[in-house]
């Protein structure tokens, strides 16, 4: 019973006068404060959102700056102590002969992060502005931002996995650096910010309901500071 | 079909898009997903919540011997160290670094664990056909809140890279909560998967009679 397009039939609970509940999909009259089956505060369209995303995005970008200016890692062996930042670390790969890790970890590292600022920020700056992506394609933009955030904390685990491993007294021992404190909160940050983007106003024009609520007015020119 | 003045029981929304449908409950093995944007919304299985409680009790015993067991050795040269699952966590541990070794370790091994947990508090009662546990509302909340933060899969995917990045540098050998961890993580996507969240909500309900 799958249909595609835009269908006109499809009501919205806020169209219907109701509220639903993120978390259960239980539905209320409109104006209810919590929901009964499972307590949470019960919002037609959380207000509130879009000043969080922008507030979570700015922070993730503040730390994604020193992640990449500090060592990630540091390689101590009998002959030398070397320190390495993320981009560093790749372009060492590449010149010892092997791009396909320094590639691997370019995309992982550097396009997947700067990838998610941007996904995020185009998101929140659709649903103030008219935008020409179809809902469908910004719905699977976000599931793919929101899928994909948890997965960036690969790098702090390889980090910790081999600097945890590699203690091998004087023959050589691996350190973690500060970049790696920096990137674990750029990510976390970055995925509170995926969390708060409420998904409900991707839809919303579709409905007729394109006027957003005043508190996204107020920080949509935000983005402008922020980039 | 979807007229305002049906009663609110017999409605779902999507939470993703907000589209309102009448509830019409799916055939066990039938996915009820949002017309509009495609979010799966109701999705049941037969016996799932047995399933889902000898899963997590496995899941549990896992976490708990994977910890403690040695995961990887490493040799070279003669030298030789082998570290637990613990180890790699808390292997930030000097100065400002220490956040975030307990951060890796919830991230690894007590947020999954609390899940599970949470999961066969929740479920046995329901299943058995006993009015829901003392706060097994809020303990469905505590472990859906969790969802995004329980990592186990990713630290297994981690451990694959580093070991291809340390390969070149010393021989790498596999301890038994290795073989733990990779069945533990199969396990963990199983166990999240069979779980119909609206199923759960439903059986919780206290508003119903």
């Amino acid at each position: 019973m799958e249909l595609s397009g835009q269908n006109q039939d499809i009501k919205s609970a806020r169209e219907l006068g109701l509220v639903a509940c993120t978390r259960c999909t239980k539905v209320w009259p409109a104006g209810t404060e919590t929901c009964g089956r499972c307590g949470k505060h019960l919002h037609s369209r959380d207000t509130t959102s879009l000043q969080r995303v922008w507030a979570f995005w700015f922070v993730g970008f503040l730390c994604y700056i020193p992640a990449n200016m500090y060592p990630m890692l540091q390689t101590r062996t009998l002959l030398s102590v070397q320190e390495d930042t993320i981009v560093g670390g790749a372009i060492e790969l590449f010149h010892y002969g092997s791009p396909g890790i320094a590639l691997i970890i370019l995309i992982a590292s550097v396009a997947i992060p700067v990838a998610k600022f941007l996904a995020i920020a185009f998101l929140a700056i659709s649903v103030v502005r008219v935008s020409s992506v179809s809902m469908h394609q910004r719905q699977l933009l976000y599931e793919v931002v929101e899928y994909i955030g948890r997965w960036s904390m690969i790098d702090i685990f390889v980090v910790a996995i081999m600097s945890s491993l590699v203690q091998l007294n004087t023959l050589a021992a691996i350190t973690p650096g500060r970049a790696s404190l920096f990137f674990a909160l750029s990510v976390i940050f970055t995925m509170l910010s995926a969390q708060a983007f409420d998904s409900r106003m991707i839809w919303d024009v579709q409905s007729g309901h394109s006027d957003t609520p005043d508190a996204a007015e107020g920080t949509a020119p935000s983005d402008r500071t922020a980039t | 079909m979807r007229e305002p003045s049906l009663p609110l029981d017999e409605m779902i929304v999507c939470p993703q898009c907000d589209a309102a449908y009448s509830l019409r409950r799916p055939e066990i093995g039938e996915r009820a997903r949002c017309v509009r944007c495609g979010t799966v919304l109701i999705t049941p299985r037969r016996k799932a919540g047995m399933q889902i409680i000898a899963l997590s009790l496995s899941v549990a015993i896992l976490i708990v011997s994977a910890t403690v067991f040695p995961f990887l050795t490493i040799t070279a040269a003669g030298t030789s160290n082998s570290v637990s699952i613990l180890d790699a966590a808390l292997a930030f541990s000097d100065g400002p670094l220490i956040a975030l070794a307990l951060a890796t370790a919830a991230l690894i091994v007590f947020i999954p664990l609390a899940r599970v947990l949470l999961a066969m508090y929740v479920l046995i009662p329901i299943v058995l056909d006993r009015p829901p546990a003392r706060g097994a509302t809020q303990a469905f909340r505590l472990s859906e809140a969790m969802r995004p933060w329980s990592m186990a899969e990713i630290f297994a995917i981690g451990c694959a890279v580093a070991l291809v990045k340390i390969t070149d540098l010393a021989d790498v050998g596999f301890g038994p909560a290795f073989w733990m961890f990779a069945a533990l993580v199969f396990l963990v996507v199983v166990q999240d998967n069979f779980l119909c969240r609206w199923s759960v909500w439903n059986s919780l309900d206290k508003t119903k009679t």
